[in-house]
């Protein structure tokens, strides 16, 4: 589904990303964790076709990234600036169907489909400013969804809300995937790149390097209480942590 | 917030109201008194000016709104040609605005000329206007338009050109159209500052109104009916004018202030200033 090959890019003398290899089969929820100023965010832009790497490629469905790939979402962490505060949380969700040539009464119809798999189905008709930082970012999720993409990045998308919030925005992610969406998540958060993952990979510090590559052996139904305390939920985290801490596996 | 703070907030503001609108009555009494001692014939007393304002404009007959014949034949007239040239500001400021924010080529050739065009004070270019529009409502809605554009025009350039990169890459990644680009991101998102603009123009468009009525070629409208009047010494119906022109003034920035409070009612909650 994506291939990331050999990708490697620069901002001005500033190595940010090299070498990065990474593969993403359909359907799979593959976590991004590394530390701060890793170029993360660098490569998802790169995957979004929102920029282009200075080396190497990336290949999502079988074709180069050139522009915006089709059939793509994205949710950014910062969902105030993202969602449009001159529409209501509907019509922000419904925005991306009008390119699809829905009629009106259709895309209202998905975006109320959507919102009610976030459980914002009372608040359709506010603002995004009328709602919490939580509610902001399942708006951003919804907008995402009814788009129906295949490929859905993350870039740290529950890095501005409070701890609890962050929590249910991640088992509100677990209950949304599937239906052969393939999700990238960037995250700076060790314990949320192994909840929420079915692999790990681990970039290292600048200049960006997959450094490691986990697979997630933990039961697909997940808890926040009791999959924190399992064995290998315990062993992943430190090993992650180190990975991310040291730089080097 | 407490009930009590509520009350209080509620009697402030309605004492606000008061000492402005007191200060106001206090002034015009003032001057009522001050012109009755000196009994200047430069100087009517304001409740002859108000007088005079309701026999020449406001004295018709109900089925015409009150308006008299020369309200119809020179007040309407000058705010025809002020609406005129404020929509043309309006529609093509915006419209190149928008091109110019988003453009940065074309920014970069417009932008000197631009510049350099806006600070020419329009009065100057009346030589021009003359030689090149017809003498009369041609010239008069081209002088309004020369100096109501630029705030537009350079507002919502400077809007669109900041409008957040995220909202653009929203707009990237699901593939809006450019047409939806433009109406449902970059048009919205400029509209604060479009208003900006808008509240400049509105007063500019007044000015060169009545400037526009002093020029030669001119036939009615209030800036006519005040020259007309000087000339004959017609002191009250003067002042009638500028009074008339004070009042204009207000309440069409009022109208525009409800207009953008209703339409930028999303600005002001999204800044958290009034949700």
């Amino acid at each position: 589904m994506l291939s990331i090959r050999e990708v490697g890019h620069s901002y001005a003398g500033h190595v940010a990303l090299r070498d990065v290899n990474l593969e993403v089969a359909r359907g799979e929820l593959v976590s991004i964790v590394g530390p701060s100023g890793c170029g993360k965010s660098t490569l998802l832009r790169c995957v979004a076709g929102l920029m282009r790497p200075g080396q190497g490629r990336v290949v999502v469905g079988g074709a180069e990234v050139s522009d915006v790939p089709d059939d793509l979402g994205v949710v950014f962490q910062d969902y105030s600036r993202s969602l449009l505060p001159w529409l209501n949380v509907r019509d922000n969700v419904a925005l991306p169907l009008r390119r699809r040539g829905a009629p009106k009464e259709e895309r209202r119809a998905a975006a109320a489909r959507a919102l009610d798999a976030v459980g914002l189905s009372a608040s359709a008709r506010r603002y995004p400013w009328q709602l919490s930082g939580g509610m902001q970012q399942r708006v951003s999720i919804a907008r995402a969804l009814a788009f129906r993409p295949s490929l859905l990045l993350m870039d740290e998308p529950f890095g501005s809300v409070d701890a609890q919030t962050r929590e249910e925005l991640e088992d509100l992610l677990l209950r949304i995937r599937g239906e052969g969406m393939t999700i990238l998540f960037v995250t700076h958060d060790i314990d949320e790149s192994v909840y929420v993952g079915d692999r790990v990979a681990v970039l290292s510090r600048a200049p960006g390097t997959v450094i490691a590559d986990l697979p997630v052996d933990l039961p697909v139904e997940r808890d926040q209480i009791t999959t924190r305390e399992l064995r290998e939920f315990v062993r992943l985290r430190a090993e992650v942590g180190r990975l991310v801490r040291d730089g080097a596996p | 917030m407490s009930a009590g703070t509520g009350g209080r907030t509620v009697v402030r503001l309605g004492a606000g109201v008061l000492h402005r609108w007191l200060a106001l009555a206090v002034v015009v009494a003032a001057w009522e008194v001050g012109t009755r001692a000196a009994h200047s014939p430069f100087f009517p007393a304001p409740s002859r000016i108000t007088s005079r304002m309701y026999h020449l404009w406001f004295s018709g007959p109900a089925t015409r709104l009150f308006l008299t014949a020369d309200a119809t034949s020179n007040v309407v007239p000058s705010l025809l040609r002020m609406a005129t040239g404020l929509a043309v500001s309006l529609v093509a400021g915006v419209g190149l605005g928008l091109v110019l924010g988003r453009s940065e080529r074309v920014f970069a050739y417009v932008d000197p000329a631009f510049q350099f065009a806006r600070v020419i004070p329009p009065p100057t270019l009346v030589p021009v206007f003359i030689v090149v529009f017809k003498l009369g409502t041609q010239m008069q809605i081209a002088a309004i338009i020369f100096s109501a554009i630029w705030p537009i025009l350079l507002n919502t350039t400077d809007g669109a050109r900041s409008v957040d990169r995220l909202q653009m890459e929203t707009a990237r990644v699901y593939k809006l159209s450019a047409a939806d680009r433009v109406l449902k991101i970059i048009f919205p998102a400029t509209l604060p500052k479009i208003f900006a603009g808008l509240r400049l123009s509105l007063s500019l468009s007044l000015i060169l109104m009545v400037f526009s009525e002093l020029l030669p070629g001119t036939a009615n409208g209030i800036g006519f009916e005040l020259t007309d009047a000087q000339s004959r010494s017609d002191l009250p119906t003067v002042w009638a004018a500028i009074v008339l022109l004070g009042i204009l003034g207000y309440v069409l920035n009022a109208i525009l202030l409800a207009v953008e409070r209703r339409v930028l009612a999303w600005h002001r909650g999204s800044r958290g200033t009034d949700a």
